[in-house]
């Protein structure tokens, strides 16, 4: 809180995640790349990236469930290394795959849970839990059985339970109806608003948008991070909306050309980007005439900068 | 593809030889999986190799130099001759001499020894008189088969000791006699053996298994990572997963020994309580080898096969389907290392015996040993993180 804006030293009290140089390598093939990030308390922090980014190796590194061939860094203000005893206490991390008990009913996952911690009314904050997540009439329900959307409550019940003040969300939403992301989403901002840091991956942009930060990790990399309009105005991309019929091959004519970074279908309409403005008009002017197609400058999408990222750091890391 | 492809052509007809093309999938399928198990893969070698080795080599029905304790009362020529000529049959071996019959009596009741020889006072003298004084053989027949061959060759013993070594004459009829004594089981009843064994036996092989899944079904069901991510310690993960099946074998054994003692008519001679407390510690061991076996594999068929291998040793070389005082001593040695055998000593001593502490001690702190062994294997082998 006193540190500043230009703090380089941050202050402990309000900063949750504050890890450097986080390397990690599995059988030779390195998973993250000397990632360094830092997360306010208090803050909806969202991680983004393509499948297999390092996104869940990263929140593993920073719960104690991996460690880290290199980098260092607290968690809460513990050493991530040494300490991940207590960053255990005070961290609930929900994991990709439902990892709760399926043959223990929804009661009885949540009060194995609270007997873990120690809490000291198991029955009881199990109960209050069940309430708080709407599973009330479903306690002895087996979690086995519950859908997608049941589970993912059941999930963030479970790892909100013992009260902690970091909670690392692993792609929670992901195969989980809309109403339900949506309710989902609202949790979280209240969670926040409690005071707790939510670390989060997703895939979906409109998620991305509720963060208060994000970040963009790819190959290992983190790519980007920021407000999201800061990681938008960062990117300096010009993107033009194309509508019209046909242009699955206006695509694929417009993707080789220089000044065209991107071109990708949203929706019904084309968004094409490039990060030189002028060479972007250039390389559409011939096309522009064209009454098939209707051309629109926009200002770029969360996505489009990201696709645009994904695009170079292939090009960069995969060689 | 192939599936659009039919679709377009308009053939709803079954590809040619589908049957074969399917099973012939699902079979290259299946070998490529298996290849990748290196465990598994190893354990079609090593299991079938092992017992036939344990079999061919390690199991001896009719057991020599079977250890054998005297009390020499008198030290005579006679006494020599005759301790000579038992071990000239080849299945005695006098491991032991003692000097009391109360430290006989404890040898054979500890399973120290299989037989004890008493050459009494004046022994030779009555000989001489022409007396025909009694020479006391008693025998450990709790386990008939170890001991019934070698108590069938004394009927010719003394012939041959008075052939080749006394200078007695020829006399027309035995200078002496050999009473033989069967204790803990004279009408050599194999139940009253087997009951007791079985105990070990049956707790050995549910024990193994509840435990030797316990922590591979976490990893593979997904739920260690949560688990892991919860401040919760390798010690007390294994309490956790062992104490509950200590009730449960505690259960198996008090089933058992109430047919064996109900239905079979085994008697239990020994302190209940001895029994009881020993047989937790039995139980125990084994939940603990499992648990470390479940920290050793990648999946639960290894956890099967493991605690399939751990346990066919266990069968053969424990004493409980052949006598273990038949084996040669490398398989001895590998008997020593394996709770079975010692559990079945214990069973054997106190149910039939009506064996003390006492006599115990030994096996009873080679399974704390065991025990002890495999929980700090686990507890270091448990991995804290994914990585």
């Amino acid at each position: 809180m006193n540190g500043g804006p230009t703090s380089a030293q941050p202050n402990a009290a309000s900063i949750a995640i504050d890890v450097k140089g986080l390397t990690k390598s599995f059988g030779g093939r390195e998973v993250v790349h000397d990632l360094s990030m830092q997360v306010k308390r208090g803050e909806i922090y969202g991680f983004l990236g393509p499948n297999g980014s390092g996104k869940t190796t990263t929140i593993r590194i920073l719960c104690g469930l991996l460690t880290p061939d290199s980098g260092e860094g607290t968690c809460l203000g513990y050493d991530i290394r040494r300490d991940a005893d207590k960053i255990k206490r005070k961290v609930g991390y929900m994991t990709q795959r439902f990892s709760l008990y399926q043959d223990l009913s929804v009661r009885e996952n949540l009060e194995f849970v609270a007997r873990l911690y120690g809490m000291p009314d198991a029955r009881g904050a199990a109960r209050d839990m069940i309430a708080r997540i709407g599973l009330t009439g479903r306690e002895e329900q087996l979690a086995g059985e519950l859908s997608g959307g049941w589970k993912q409550r059941l999930a963030l019940g479970a790892c909100t339970l013992p009260n902690p003040q970091l909670l690392l969300l692993d792609e929670p939403t992901a195969g989980v109806d809309p109403k339900a992301r949506r309710d989902f989403w609202n949790e979280i901002h209240a969670l926040a608003a409690e005071g707790l840091t939510v670390l989060v991956s997703t895939h979906y942009m409109d998620e991305a948008e509720r963060c208060h930060e994000i970040a963009y990790i790819a190959y290992g990399h983190l790519l980007a991070h920021g407000t999201v309009d800061e990681v938008i105005a960062k990117s300096a991309l010009s993107t033009w909306t194309v509508t019209g019929e046909d242009f699955n091959g206006l695509m694929a004519e417009l993707a080789g050309k220089p000044g065209v970074d991107m071109a990708a279908p949203f929706g019904t309409s084309l968004h094409v980007s490039g990060r030189d403005k002028a060479a972007l008009e250039s390389a559409i002017a011939p096309y522009r005439g064209n009454p098939k197609w209707h051309w629109q400058p926009s200002e770029p999408s969360l996505e489009d900068v990201f696709i645009d990222l994904m695009g170079r750091s292939k090009d960069n890391f995969q060689g | 593809m192939s599936a659009t492809d039919t679709i377009r052509n308009g053939q709803d007809r079954e590809p040619a030889f589908g049957f074969w093309r399917r099973s012939y999938a699902m079979l290259v399928k299946e070998f490529i999986q298996l290849r990748r198990d290196r465990v598994s893969f190893a354990m079609i070698i090593i299991i079938p190799v092992m017992q036939l080795l344990l079999f061919g080599f390690a199991i001896n029905t009719t057991p020599r130099h079977l250890p054998t304790a005297v009390l020499l009362q008198e030290d005579t020529d006679l006494g020599r001759s005759i301790l000579k000529a038992m071990e000239n049959t080849s299945y005695f071996r006098f491991t032991r001499e003692v000097h009391t019959v109360e430290q006989l009596d404890e040898l054979l009741q500890s399973g120290k020894v299989l037989f004890g020889v008493e050459i009494p006072r004046g022994f030779e003298r009555a000989v001489r008189r022409g007396d025909k004084p009694a020479l006391l053989v008693a025998a450990d027949a709790t386990d008939p088969v170890a001991s019934g061959t070698a108590l069938g060759t004394l009927g010719t013993l003394v012939q041959s000791a008075l052939a080749h070594d006394l200078h007695i004459g020829d006399p027309p009829e035995m200078p002496f006699e050999i009473r033989a004594h069967a204790r803990y089981n004279p009408a050599a009843e194999s139940r009253l053996n087997i009951v007791p064994g079985l105990v070990g036996t049956i707790l050995t092989m549910t024990m193994l298994i509840f435990t030797a899944l316990s922590v591979t079904r976490e990893i593979e069901r997904g739920t260690m990572e949560s688990l892991l991510s919860m401040p919760i310690k390798p010690v007390e993960v294994m309490f956790g997963k062992i104490i509950p099946y200590v009730m449960v074998g505690f259960i198996q054994a008090g089933l058992i020994i109430g047919i064996g003692v109900l239905l079979f008519g085994v008697p239990v001679l020994g302190s209940l309580t001895l029994l009881g407390l020993l047989t937790t510690l039995f139980i125990t061991t084994n939940l603990s080898i499992g648990y470390t076996f479940s920290t050793i594999v990648q999946n639960q068929l290894q956890a099967m096969q493991l605690s399939m291998m751990f346990f066919l040793p266990s069968i053969l070389l424990s004493g409980f389907m052949f006598p273990f005082a038949g084996m040669p001593v490398w398989a001895q040695y590998i008997g020593e290392g394996l709770p079975l055998t010692h559990f079945i000593r214990i069973v054997r001593a106190i149910m039939l015996k009506g064996a003390a502490m006492p006599n115990l001690q030994y096996d009873t702190i080679a399974l704390a040993a065991l025990m002890l062994f495999a929980m700090t294997i686990a507890v270091t082998r448990f991995r804290r993180t994914l990585d």
